[in-house]
């Protein structure tokens, strides 16, 4: 497949500007600019959108339609479902996630002497971590600080994060680096040992660490190792696998004593009691909010949100989603999935349907992404792919002008096997992009530690909110997993060694199905949602959006 | 619409899907066989004919157009051998590989694991690496692996190459690669405390203050 037909003359302006554009550098916006083009433009404004929530903890905010239908759900159980159930496994801690964060909480928790059971709904593994691209951020060069990072997070995030986990996750980066060298990380190297570094959207310094385009798959099948290798130690790490949680367990006392999964394969409800758990459970992409298709893996449905905001714990940021500007807009097979901005780090220019340039290549996601679609909504100014999905160009043949031939294939291999698979060679042709659903930018609050207000029960990764305020910056998830993963396992494994295990209850349903009832809520579909379903269905209006 | 085969059954699917789109078209709500959707977890590793030829072909389903007249078969979980080690109790030496997985002196060089592989990584040349205890080249060669297993099911040694190189990988990276001066420094500097006082500063800035430094910053170029 090359680009068909209709496509051809708007590509062929793009070759003809770019020996012009290579020099050229494509104005920042100033604030003002950015703050008109983010209310005009990103769905985050789009009113209609989202609605308030009646229940819970964070009644009265707003959120996007699709995820307030799954916190104020009904539970999947009722609250007798305890009766006859014992215990399949009793554990210090507990980790909910087999991401990158719950792999990381995994390692610390354990190093305090915890014992440590690790139940994923898929695979160990299976997470936007090991789909994360572009990179990882640590001030650790000369010309860097974590003062400086520091201002690009709450710049990025709206001057709107927690000031306290901006600090922790700046503080840390470095040794997050090095720590994940000793487990044996390789990140992209100079032959003297300097790690090679870029720009990531909004970043001051070059401190984009990366490994290959493969960055988060390096980090996550290196700690998944380490996991594995720990799985013989006393106490150790065992790992579940396809046992999503669909309940946490509190004792009488308020605090938390474990958590209900269900074994995909048999159905069977399974009782784990711990004295501390730690939710990884990673982002929503997969509710597809307004309709986007998504970057996420496939278990992404907000599932740790929803058994938090039911114990009561408050959620913020949640009235925030992150569009990556440039998911795949061609072809239809690849729609949404994710052009990491490294791309654009190495040079790549986007550009209209004239092949000219129309912002800054590496504003901020949530600033880049609203330029895109104004200049397609708006400006009449996309390209519109056979299918009638709108598109930008990303001209990814810029970053062999720039930085010499066979650039894009060393540092770029997934991305160029990507597109080969579907006959683009990306390092000749640019290829074309419009924002994808991406991150949740919020979740539930937490403390430095990863604590929340319920005793014992702690939140790492996408799951948390509070650290990248209203927009998160290319490479601090990779970093904030691996930080708050760190500090959460740490914490949580502290807490074990002094709580005493009470006696699970679910009483926190009794007074969820009469919040809901009291509000007048109605018996719609159950949450956690565990997986969407993309299988066929016979009226249009029950189809969701897959990719 | 096309016709492909599921399982030893027919069904008619449009054209244009990929096959993890085909099969949920089809009707087969996935649990296993089905992770990242985007060709980076490797849990959907598929093996499938074309009806009325002989060969095998592999490829992963959620970065695979359906063809018409697919015999398709995946493999949720295969039974693939990991021995215990620690990495840190281990030398990164030419017999480290060997010793941790001997098994792998075995590889007669069939080359059926690069032919399986869905990544098209040479396999069999980074498992010649892993044979003589090149682990630069072993990490180099097989650093786009994504663990998806087709060829731990072909191999007629028994052999687990994804594990192998990521352990060889493993080993570079902690032992092997030159270190970083300029993290070590840093840590140190952390570790000294060396930037808490400034980070309490902003920390305490008014939004005002905070927004006007963020404004003033100098871009490195």
């Amino acid at each position: 497949m090359t680009y068909p037909e209709p496509l051809r003359e708007s590509l062929a302006r793009v070759e003809a500007s770019r020996a012009r554009r290579a020099t050229q550098v494509h104005p920042r916006l100033s604030a003002d600019e950015r703050q008109a083009l983010l209310k005009a433009f990103h769905p985050d404004y789009i009113t209609h959108a989202f609605r308030e929530l009646q229940v819970g903890p964070n009644k009265g905010d707003r959120t996007p339609r699709e995820l307030a239908q799954v916190l104020e759900a009904p539970p999947i159980l009722g609250s007798s479902a305890l009766e006859g159930l014992s215990p399949d496994r009793e554990v210090d801690v507990l980790i909910i996630g087999g991401g990158g964060a719950g792999a990381s909480a995994a390692l610390l928790a354990q190093e305090s002497g915890a014992s440590v059971l690790v139940a994923t709904k898929l695979r160990f593994g299976d997470a936007n971590t090991m789909m994360a691209q572009g990179g990882i951020q640590a001030a650790d060069k000369a010309n860097d600080s974590p003062a400086l990072h520091y201002l690009d997070v709450v710049g990025g995030g709206g001057f709107a994060n927690d000031p306290d986990l901006v600090e922790a996750l700046v503080s840390d980066a470095p040794l997050v680096i090095a720590w994940l060298e000793r487990l044996g990380a390789m990140f992209d190297k100079e032959p003297d040992g300097t790690l090679r570094t870029i720009h990531g959207g909004g970043t001051s310094r070059k401190r984009m660490h990366a490994a290959r385009d493969y960055s988060g798959a390096e980090i996550m099948r290196t700690l998944r190792d380490e996991v594995r290798s720990r799985a013989g130690d006393t106490p150790g790490i065992a790992v579940w696998e396809f046992r999503p949680a669909v309940e946490l367990l509190l004792d009488e006392r308020g605090q938390v004593a474990g958590a209900l999964l269900k074994d995909l394969d048999t159905q069977r409800l399974m009782m784990v009691r711990a004295k501390s758990v730690v939710v990884a459970t990673g982002g929503s992409g997969r509710l597809h909010y307004q309709a986007f298709p998504t970057t996420n893996h496939y278990g992404a449905t907000g599932d740790g949100l929803v058994l938090c905001y039911r114990v009561g714990a408050k959620l913020s940021f949640i009235d925030t989603m992150q569009y990556h500007p440039t998911g795949a807009a061609f072809p239809e097979q690849i729609l949404g999935q994710l052009v990491t901005e490294k791309v654009r780090g190495l040079g790549a220019q986007v550009c209209n349907v004239d092949g000219e340039q129309f912002v800054y290549p590496l504003e901020t996601r949530d600033v880049e992404a609203a330029a895109f679609i104004r200049e397609c909504a708006e400006k009449k100014r996309g390209i519109s792919t056979p299918t009638g999905q709108p598109s930008v160009w990303l001209d990814s043949p810029l970053i062999e002008l720039l930085k010499g031939p066979g650039t894009v294939a060393r540092e770029l291999p997934a991305m160029m096997r990507q597109y080969r698979r579907f006959g683009i060679d990306m390092s000749q042709e640019p290829i074309l992009v419009y924002p994808t659903l991406h991150y949740q930018n919020g979740g539930v609050a937490i403390q430095a530690d990863g604590g929340t207000a319920i005793p014992g029960l702690y939140v790492a990764g996408e799951a948390a909110g509070g650290i990248h305020g209203r927009n998160r910056l290319m490479g601090n998830s990779l970093l904030d997993i691996c930080v708050f993963g760190r500090r959460a396992g740490r914490a949580a494994g502290a807490w074990s060694h002094t709580a005493r295990l009470g006696s699970p209850t679910l009483t926190h349903l009794t007074e969820w199905t009469k919040l809901r009832r009291e509000a007048g809520l109605a018996d719609w579909a159950a949450s956690p949602m565990i997986l969407p379903d993309y299988t066929r269905h016979e009226t249009a209006d029950e189809a969701q959006n897959p990719s | 619409m096309l016709q492909i085969h599921i399982m030893g059954q027919a069904y008619d699917v449009p054209e244009g899907l990929t096959i993890l789109k085909a099969l949920e078209w089809a009707g087969f709500r996935l649990t296993r066989g089905v992770g990242c959707r985007g060709g980076f977890c490797g849990a959907c590793g598929t093996v499938y004919r074309l009806l009325g030829d002989y060969r095998l072909r592999y490829a992963l389903a959620c970065q695979t157009v359906v063809e018409p007249e697919m015999v398709l078969g995946q493999i949720p979980f295969f039974p693939a051998q990991r021995p215990s080690y620690r990495l840190e109790s281990l030398q990164a030496d030419e017999a480290t590989l060997a010793d941790t997985f001997p098994e792998i002196l075995r590889c007669f060089g069939c080359n059926t694991c690069t032919k399986a592989c869905p990544q098209e990584i040479d396999v069999l040349a980074y498992m010649a690496h892993a044979v003589r205890g090149d682990l630069p080249a072993l990490a180099d060669a097989s650093f786009d692996c994504i663990m998806c297993g087709l060829c731990v099911a072909r191999c007629p040694a028994e052999l687990v190459p994804p594990n192998v190189a990521l352990l060889g990988r493993r080993l570079y990276g902690r032992y092997v690669a030159p270190r970083a001066e300029h993290l070590r420094r840093r840590v140190e500097e952390l570790e000294a405390g060396s930037f808490r006082q400034q980070l309490t500063e902003l920390k305490s800035l008014s939004r005002e203050n905070l927004k006007a430094q963020y404004e003033a910053r100098e871009i490195e170029a």
